[in-house]
């Protein structure tokens, strides 16, 4: 049997009694009802701390009731794992919940890390960048992160599910408090579509604590009535549990849905007309000692006994700098909490809330603030001042009154973060001493601000001003629409006094930020130091940079810096909101494009006979492709040696499918490509092969491959695998942009073929056994040409053309036969063919010294650097990137450029990576790099290739190889190391 | 997260598209000088207000096309087709 809730009201609120919930708070068995959030079950139970603050480990009690909390931001069992910084004041409580408190060592209510507080002189703003230069920050920093973290973060896959939607409407309402349900009243049966977003699992915002009358009747009947209005509008939809996080160009906001249990859905919208009515925040007084536990906003205080029937303490003193923090006192006194004071800043109260203060007998201490707080677990007694004549200091006598908590209000400040993310420009009003937005200045978005986000803080001129921009906007949006009818008795005076800061005590214990415990002597301290502007006032103290982003702390630490400089706050001016305006969970944005979903694999057309001979894959870009074959067992080190070397000594089969294939066809293709490549194409006869590279208009390398005419009008241009898209793209900008005069089509066919690449000495007599009308001979088929014919009955196109420095056939087959070729090849072949996978395909091209673009070459290789230099010279006609080569930086002889090496010891291993130096004479500084390496099974020995600063003309010379601390030498040769003449690969 | 009317497709999100940078930039000839070419080839208008840029509709008809976007607002003033005139747009200074 769990203890019954001591702080419990025995009727009221808007929980279910009916259905209570057990949880547990750090061990401790305690119950709720369905309908309370975490918070509001903690504060039922009489749980006045429920976490240690940041820096200084000070007990820390439930602060707010909204998603503005700074303190109860706590671990919560749900999912795969236990989910750290959770705002319990929002979150709804659940059956069998385990909630934790982050901090405190050995526990939350007894923490050793408080030693921080006893000693907080040292930790002023900034205290990291001062104290621990000594040895270094390093010596300090594990420390320091341990105590500083919010929590851990689960190990476990994540066990929630995401997914993404998008939507349109005509008139988004964000948020669904007073102003946002009279407005969304006045669209019901407009025609447009209307989206109503509310963050809370219930519509009303303020109304869910209120009790006012509205269309006299009383606000609760009234909300259940304009709830089941909205749900019956066939054009109004409405999400709760959603909140708006982020507003986007061209009118497209994000919203982070959280109605269904275990899913969080992503939404984009795109409205034509947005209605913000984000209602505000109440601001905290600041007096020291502000922070203990039973110290709450005034509102919150009230939505506790309203809403959720807690008392959130006892007795409970009220403070405040204007009109609204009588009402609440009113509800507390009303619900059986003993209100022995209020203290207000303000010398003369209106007549309309002192005399309803004194119906109840609750005493008002006017023109005081509270100085002090005592109670280290829960308060017991709060210290008042009355303020001298200029209000810049306090009187004596101090009087002191025992309480158990204390709410207080400093007034409110329109919640504007969608509003400025949207562009809008905000304005300081000095009467409500808060930012509110400037109407003057236009925005550059479709968006209207009604209500306490405009500014409107009573609930009069929050329904009229909703009712009104409601209309208003489905009007703009298209739609005919008339206000809405509302009206209000309820007491809608505000009288604020801009003063949220006492003027007297030591500024070090005021907190103007709970969250990032910052205090008023880390303002002065920043302002002492001159860092005056907001920007930087905000950096060095790290004031509303917490998780709460400033919600209650970015106005009094505005108001403070004016203060301390001499300024007004219109001056200090505000930080710029950026999104999201609540945190956004990483899976929400990745949604379901995460695992096998992140991106679509392309499989080979042969993929599954790759798989049963032995193919382990691995990916190349989008492509799984074999690395190799581990048949017979054999280990990854043995397989690539054994293919090498069976290609080598008979043939290899490759499944070359994965490279570009791009088909340019039209009367000017060749005129085209000739303008493309750094090689001539017009002279190109059909049936015969070029290798060409292409470049980038400031002359660098971007992409190499073989291209073939298949007809006088008809090219067909192989790319690298990893470019294929990205240079039929780069064509086709170059045509549409550049040339749209020339007469060509551009047209993809990677995937409409499956390319078997058979290599080796017996390549050609292999082909022969085989059925077709194809004569392979060298005569009719040599080196560098392309035939077209029947092979196995199929239509296909032989190319000859070899990146593995044998004799090679380049066999293309419509896709969906290429399983056929690969097994008739196969089994005609027998012994003499081994399948080749991309490592020992690798290893062949090094050795022939052919190189890899973006492998190789980097992004500062040009044409020259990689041994055209001739070819560029014999092309007297425009080429992309020619006038680049011009340059006399492009053609200086100490560039980078492509060389072969070896070690000069045999057995020194060689990595890609690894730097050309210059002797400790020179001062040792790189002078390129190894960019591949490998033992070559052939030669039996360790070979390379790099880009070294004047490499050319370097052949033979000895250079250091710097690689992970070691230094070895090498030799510079030609990259070619196996059959430097030619004679294997053209027979 | 722009919303881009195609000239073949109609409006569509700005996923679909691919930016290409300014546009009516003339490529020099060979026999440029090395400060038109540099000028070409690394110096581009940022201007705060309309820009002329290019645009491409990459899932859709994957035709390039001129945009002329307000780099303050988004605003787009208008879309036409590559190789056509940059249009008169009397669009007032947004500092004015």
């Amino acid at each position: 049997m769990t203890p019954s809730p001591t702080n419990r009201l025995t009727s009221g609120g808007r929980i279910d009694r009916t259905q209570p919930l057990s949880f547990r708070f750090n061990g401790k068995p305690l119950q709720g009802y369905s309908g309370d959030t975490i918070a509001s079950a903690l504060l039922a139970n009489g749980i006045g701390t429920v976490n240690r603050s940041f820096k200084y480990h000070r007990p820390r009690g439930v602060m707010s009731a909204g998603v503005e909390e700074t303190n109860a931001l706590l671990t919560v069992s749900g999912g795969n794992g236990d989910i750290p910084v959770v705002r319990t004041t929002v979150r709804a409580l659940v059956d069998g919940q385990l909630i934790k408190s982050p901090s405190g060592f050995p526990n939350v209510n007894f923490d050793l890390g408080r030693v921080l507080d006893f000693t907080h002189r040292f930790w002023a703003a900034g205290f990291y960048n001062k104290l621990f230069k000594w040895p270094s920050w390093r010596w300090y920093e594990g420390t320091v992160r341990r105590m500083a973290g919010l929590g851990k973060l689960p190990d476990g896959e994540d066990g929630n599910k995401y997914f993404h939607h998008n939507v349109h409407c005509d008139v988004l309402i964000v948020g669904a408090g007073p102003a946002g349900l009279a407005a969304a009243l006045g669209c019901a049966n407009s025609g447009a579509r209307v989206l109503l977003v509310e963050q809370d699992h219930e519509l009303g915002g303020s109304l869910l604590a209120d009790g006012a009358q509205i269309n006299a009747i009383d606000s609760d009947t009234w909300l259940s009535r304009t709830t089941s209005t909205l749900e019956d509008a066939a054009n109004v939809t409405v999400m709760t549990s959603s909140t708006v996080s982020g507003y986007y160009d061209h009118n497209v906001l994000t919203i982070t849905d959280r109605s269904t249990t275990g899913v969080v859905r992503f939404w984009k919208v795109r409205a034509k007309e947005v209605l913000l009515a984000t209602g505000a925040f109440e601001q905290p007084l600041v007096f020291e000692n502000n922070d203990r536990p039973g110290v709450m906003l005034a509102n919150a205080a009230m939505t506790y006994v309203l809403r959720y029937a807690v008392k959130p303490a006892h007795v409970m003193v009220v403070a405040t700098n204007n009109d609204t923090a009588y009402r609440v006192a009113f509800a507390l006194h009303d619900n059986g909490v003993r209100v022995p004071a209020i203290v207000d800043s303000r010398e003369n109260i209106a007549e309309e809330v002192s005399k309803e203060a004194g119906e109840r007998g609750i005493p008002i201490m006017a023109g005081s603030v509270v100085l002090d707080t005592v109670g280290t677990k829960a308060l017991t007694r709060v210290s008042v001042g009355r303020l001298s004549n200029d209000g810049r200091s306090t009187v004596d006598p101090t009087s002191v009154i025992a309480c158990q908590g204390l709410a207080m209000s400093g007034g409110f400040n329109p919640n504007c973060s969608l509003y400025s993310q949207a562009g809008g420009s905000l304005r300081y009003d000095a009467q409500l001493a808060c930012f509110v937005p400037d109407e003057e200045k236009a925005c550059r978005q479709r968006v209207t601000v009604a209500g306490a986000a405009n500014g409107k803080f009573s609930l009069a001129d929050a329904l009229t001003e909703g009712a009104r921009a409601g209309s208003t906007v489905t009007g703009e949006a298209g739609f005919a629409c008339s206000p809405a009818e509302v009206a209000t008795s309820a007491l809608g005076s505000y009288h604020l006094k801009a003063m949220r800061i006492t003027p007297t005590g030591d500024t070090s214990r005021q907190w103007v930020d709970f969250a990032h415990d910052v205090t008023v002597a880390d303002i002065e301290l920043a302002v002492r130091e001159n860092f005056v502007s907001v920007e930087h006032l905000k950096r060095y103290t790290t004031v509303g940079m917490a998780v709460d982003q400033g919600k209650t702390s970015n106005l009094n630490a505005l108001t403070l810096l004016a203060e301390l400089t001499d300024r007004s706050v219109e001056e200090v001016g505000t930080t710029t909101f950026r999104p999201p305006f609540m945190p956004v969970p990483m899976g929400a944005i990745a949604g379901p494009q995460h695992g096998d979903f992140y991106a679509p694999a392309r499989l080979l057309p042969a993929h599954d006979w790759h798989v049963d001979h032995g193919a382990v894959f691995e990916n190349y870009g989008p492509w799984k492709r074999p690395e190799y074959y581990a048949t017979n067992g054999r280990d990854r080190e043995t397989a690539i040696r054994e293919e090498v070397l069976a290609l080598r000594r008979s043939a290899g089969l490759f499944d070359g499918s994965p490279l570009g294939k791009i088909e340019i066809t039209g009367p000017d293709a060749g005129e085209f490509l000739n303008r493309i490549y750094v090689n001539n194409a017009l002279t190109l006869k059909p049936g015969r092969v070029r290798y060409g590279i292409m470049l980038s208009e400031n002359g660098i390398v971007i992409d190499d491959g073989v291209f073939a005419r298949l007809a006088d009008d008809c090219y067909l241009v192989s790319t690298t695998t990893a470019n294929a898209d990205h240079i039929t793209a780069w064509l086709e900008q170059w045509h549409q942009c550049e040339w749209p005069d020339l007469n060509l089509v551009i047209s993809t066919v990677t995937s409409q073929w499956a390319v078997a690449t058979l290599a080796g000495p017996n390549a050609r007599t292999l082909l022969q056994e085989i059925e077709s009308d194809i004569d392979f001979s060298v005569q009719a088929l040599p080196h560098m040409t392309l035939t077209t014919g029947t092979f196995l009955g199929m239509h296909a196109r032989v190319q000859r053309v070899s990146f593995s420095g044998e004799m090679s056939f380049e066999i293309s087959v419509p896709a969906l036969d290429g399983r056929q070729v690969m097994e008739t090849l196969m089994n005609s072949g027998g012994d003499r063919i081994t399948l080749i996978g991309i490592e020992a395909l690798t290893i062949l091209r090094t050795e022939k010294g052919y190189l890899h673009v973006g492998g190789d070459t980097d992004g500062m290789t040009n044409a020259l650097d990689i041994g055209f230099g001739g070819i560029v010279a014999r092309k007297k006609t425009d080429f992309v990137g020619k006038r680049s080569l011009l340059r006399g930086g492009d053609q200086r002889k100490d560039r980078r450029q492509f060389v072969g090496v070896e070690p000069l010891n045999d057995n020194e291993e060689l990595e890609s990576g690894a730097h050309f130096i210059t002797s400790q004479r020179e001062g040792r500084r790189s002078q390129g790099v190894v960019t591949s390496a490998c033992f070559s099974p052939t030669l039996n020995r360790v070979i390379g290739l790099g880009l070294l600063e004047g490499g050319f003309a370097r052949k033979g010379e000895t250079v250091t190889v710097f690689d992970d601390g070691r230094t070895f030498d090498v030799r510079i040769t030609d990259p070619t190391f196996y059959d430097p003449g030619g004679e294997k690969m053209n027979a | 997260m722009l919303r881009i009317d195609c000239p073949w497709c109609g409006t569509r999100d700005e996923v679909e598209f691919s930016f290409g940078g300014e546009s009516h930039l003339t490529r020099p000839t060979l026999d440029a000088s090395d400060a038109v070419w540099s000028d070409y080839l690394f110096n581009k208008d940022n201007p705060k207000g309309i820009h002329f840029e290019r645009w491409m509709h990459r899932f859709g008809c994957g035709r390039w096309f001129n945009v002329a976007r307000d780099t303050l607002t988004h605003e787009i003033h208008a879309v036409y087709e590559m190789g056509a005139a940059k249009p008169d747009l009397a669009v007032k200074d947004p500092d004015s």
